[in-house]
């Protein structure tokens, strides 16, 4: 369909980041090989070009890596409260100041667009960093009794949705804490970590404080299973997060976990309208709907269905899909050919089990991975896409006519991570807010994200919070 | 007749599930014993089915108790201190029994677990304020954190601290506004089962703390598989069936307290529960709800309330 609004290419240069064409781990202050010499390519998702080469972590890198966090510990963790918190003080500067290049690098990594990454992203990726840092000399009055003490090594593993600011929400508060961290960042988006161990240099961070292995699954589960790990943090899937509480069971590792969501966003009658698609749009569109705590579920009451479903196709048929560097794109691409299997096989579950499928009319580019934002409507909580987490660009549409259905249909989920609420009348955002089993509730508002503001889920969606003054709590001995 | 010559009145000791006395389904009992090996009654030996109705009675009494007021919740666990007070004989009795501890040394134990239930009374409306509170986030929102009940929590009673530890596991779960499933030490029930005629005559709803006797391990293991429970605290466990436990638990991914390791080699008696408790079994059984609205705040937007 051709748009009312022709806009001529607006792209960001990519001359701003030099990406070398090979990178090896991080360990101890140093980059290395791995042990058995492997490395894997990663690729731009939205061209598929390889954007470089790195190593390929196993379990040996992980036990020298958990070694050099280790003797890093004793210094790191006796320094005093106010040094730390300079070094990480030091670190946010460093990304303000890079934030461009990292911008830049990491849509080319992950494939969103440069929108997101620059304006959303980086911006908390520094904030992170700046709240943290200032809690370091002031951990005596978190609530955590006198003088709370450090885990010791944090094993940290993280997700591709979200590269860097998955790697601050882990890093931050457990500097801050006094523990060292090894971090395995995602296996598609393994770049900007390597970036961050930069930034560390710059910073003239301790050797051994921050150690950065890129690798797969088995490198983190060798990570999270290490006997000398005190501390386990993982983002990700909920079978993953299922199979790390079992593994660390009859130990003292302390774990939490943030997983999967299928989030209900609420639209009451008297919700403004424009408004309300605004917030469902966020919701279950931004990154491509590659979020834990995306909007992925609309319940909209009855009597205006119709009304926000047209105004909602009206507006998804108005979103850009396409280069993610361009400033004007919206929609940028799916992740890797794995997640875009993942995403496809489950729209088409959807359309088998009889749920309406309706995808806004756009072109997709020819090479890539792509998806174009999709609804479902005629479903059921009993649909497959009603009940499974799609992480995709795919909102499942259903309705409800009274407050406490909506509150029971929200509620009937394994997860709990998030949910939004839509209407004008104040004392009914409070009473469903309240009945909602879900960790976040937007109401009149969707996806916001702070570091002063703590985030994590209910249920199957995990435990433990991260931000906040909650935050800490997940890195001393309490 | 002369108190020497009266026969003595033995007690029927039964569940308590959903509010009620029941035997165990089952139709199974054990022998306690004293600490001396004499034989002080026959208790339910609960069986799974015993575990699962609880768990029914528990989830139904999870709205009501949750939706209380914090000062409602408050003013019940103080009646809870009230009705033990004036039952101090007879517990006394029974911790002696149990613990093989002389009278005196009961009675402190006793008059602890009274002070207990009056000091967790005293936090339920504090614990919001304690761990929650307004989040100052960088942008023209009012953004409020506050705790809620995880749920239904299956409590791992201490094997050797009868009452006293006993009350030290489900005050804090039940201050919160979860609802207990509670495994009575195996060897010494009988402090936890004449509990539970307290907690029946106390203003606690039915169904809030539900009281199981008999095998830990055996009633253990369906409440840590079980999908409609929210969290597990494992005290009552020792390291071996503890892991196990928590694997289980895994499965719907349910909130686990583990043993702290003075009582994880089951010798829970080394554990101090005279001590100050802190609120380490208040926090553990909470989820931090946080909700975003906008303030419409004049700001660089320029967009007006």
């Amino acid at each position: 369909m051709a748009s009312a609004f022709e806009y001529a290419p607006a792209p960001e240069s990519r001359s701003v980041v030099d990406i070398a064409p090979s990178y090896g781990l991080f360990i101890d202050g140093e980059f290395t090989e791995a042990a058995d010499g492997k490395v894997f390519k990663t690729v731009s998702p939205s061209t598929e070009e390889v954007l470089s080469e790195v190593a390929r972590a196993g379990a040996a890198d992980v036990d020298r890596a958990v070694k050099a966090a280790r003797k890093a510990f004793e210094k790191w963790s006796a320094l005093p409260g106010s040094e730390r918190a300079k070094y990480l003080f030091r670190i946010a500067r460093i990304i303000q100041e890079r934030s461009r290049e990292l911008a830049v690098l990491e849509t080319l990594d992950n494939g969103k667009p440069i929108k997101e990454t620059r304006d959303a992203d980086l911006p908390l990726v520094a904030a992170h960093f700046f709240y943290y840092a200032g809690w370091a000399d002031k951990l005596d009055h978190a609530g955590y009794g006198a003088d709370p003490r450090p885990l010791g090594v944090a094993g940290q593993v993280i997700p591709w949705n979200f590269p860097l600011l998955m790697l601050a929400w882990k890093i931050a508060p457990a500097l801050a804490t006094g523990n060292t961290v090894v971090l395995k960042p995602a296996e598609t988006t393994p770049l900007s970590a390597l970036f961050f161990a930069d930034i560390c240099r710059q910073a003239g961070l301790p050797k051994g404080v921050v150690n950065i292995l890129t690798g797969y699954g088995d490198a983190g589960e060798a990570l999270v299973t290490h006997p000398d790990v005190d501390k386990v943090a993982f983002t990700g899937s909920t079978a993953v997060g299922k199979a790390i509480a079992r593994s660390v069971a009859g130990t003292d590792k302390k774990v939490t976990l943030e997983l999967g969501g299928k989030g209900a966003n609420i639209v009451f009658d008297d919700a403004p309208i424009d408004q309300a698609v605004e917030g469902i749009v966020t919701g279950i569109f931004f990154n491509q709907g590659q979020v834990c705590c995306a909007g992925s579920r609309l319940l909209v009451q009855e009597s205006v269905q119709d009304e926000v479903l047209d105004a909602l196709k009206r507006r998804l048929s108005t979103l850009r899909l396409g280069d993610p560097l361009d400033k004007n794109t919206d929609i940028g691409a799916i992740n890797s050919a794995e997640q875009l299997a993942r995403i496809t096989a489950l729209v088409e579950t959807g359309e088998a089990e009889g749920a309406e499928r309706w995808s806004a009319p756009c072109e997709l580019p020819s090479s890539g991975y792509w998806f174009a934002p999709t609804l479902f409507t005629n479903v059921t909580q009993a649909h497959t896409v009603a009940r499974d987490e799609i992480f995709g660009p795919v909102l499942s549409v259903l309705s409800f006519r009274t407050p406490d259905e909506a509150v029971a249909k929200a509620n009937n989920s394994q997860y709990g991570l998030s949910a939004g609420i839509w209407t004008e009348k104040g004392s009914r955002i409070l009473a469903v807010a309240n009945k909602l089993r879900a960790g976040v509730v937007w109401a009149n508002t969707f996806n916001k994200f702070d570091p002063t503001s703590p985030f994590g889920g209910y249920k199957e969606s995990g435990y433990g919070r991260e931000g906040g003054r909650h935050g800490l709590e997940a890195y001393l001995d309490v | 007749m002369s108190e020497q010559n009266r026969l003595g009145v033995f007690k029927t000791y039964k569940l308590y599930v959903g509010g009620k006395f029941p035997r165990s389904e089952s139709g199974r009992v054990y022998e306690v014993t004293d600490s001396k090996g004499q034989w002080l009654a026959n208790v339910p030996q609960s069986s799974r089915k015993d575990a699962r109705d609880a768990v029914v009675a528990a989830r139904k009494a999870f709205g009501g108790w949750s939706g209380a007021t914090a000062y409602n919740r408050g003013q019940v666990l103080y009646r809870v201190a009230e009705m033990l007070e004036g039952r101090k004989e007879q517990f006394v009795r029974e911790v002696a029994a149990a613990e093989g501890l002389s009278k005196s040394k009961a009675a402190a134990v006793v008059d602890a677990a009274i002070d207990r239930w009056v000091w967790y009374a005293g936090w339920t409306d504090k614990i919001g304020q304690i761990s929650g509170g307004a989040n100052p986030v960088a942008g023209p929102f009012f953004n409020l954190s506050t705790p809620e009940p995880t749920g239904v929590v299956t409590v791992l009673a201490p094997q050797k601290s009868s009452l006293l530890g006993l009350v030290s596991v489900i005050a804090p779960v039940i201050a919160t506004g979860n609802t207990a499933v509670v495994i009575a030490s195996a060897d010494a029930p009988l402090p936890a089962l004449s509990l539970g005629e307290v907690l029946a005559t106390s203003d606690v709803p039915g169904g809030v703390v539900n009281i199981l006797s008999g095998a830990t391990a055996e009633l253990a293991a369906p409440l840590a598989a079980h999908q409609d429970v929210n969290a597990i605290d494992l005290t009552g466990a020792g390291p071996e069936l503890a892991k196990e436990l928590e694997i289980a638990a895994a499965d719907n991914l349910k909130r686990v307290l583990r043993p702290r390791p003075a009582e994880a080699d089951g010798s829970d008696a080394s554990t101090d529960w005279l001590a100050a408790p802190g609120t380490h079994r208040l926090t553990a059984f909470l989820e931090t709800k946080t909700v975003w609205h906008p303030t419409g705040a004049l700001g660089a937007s320029g967009s007006s309330y």
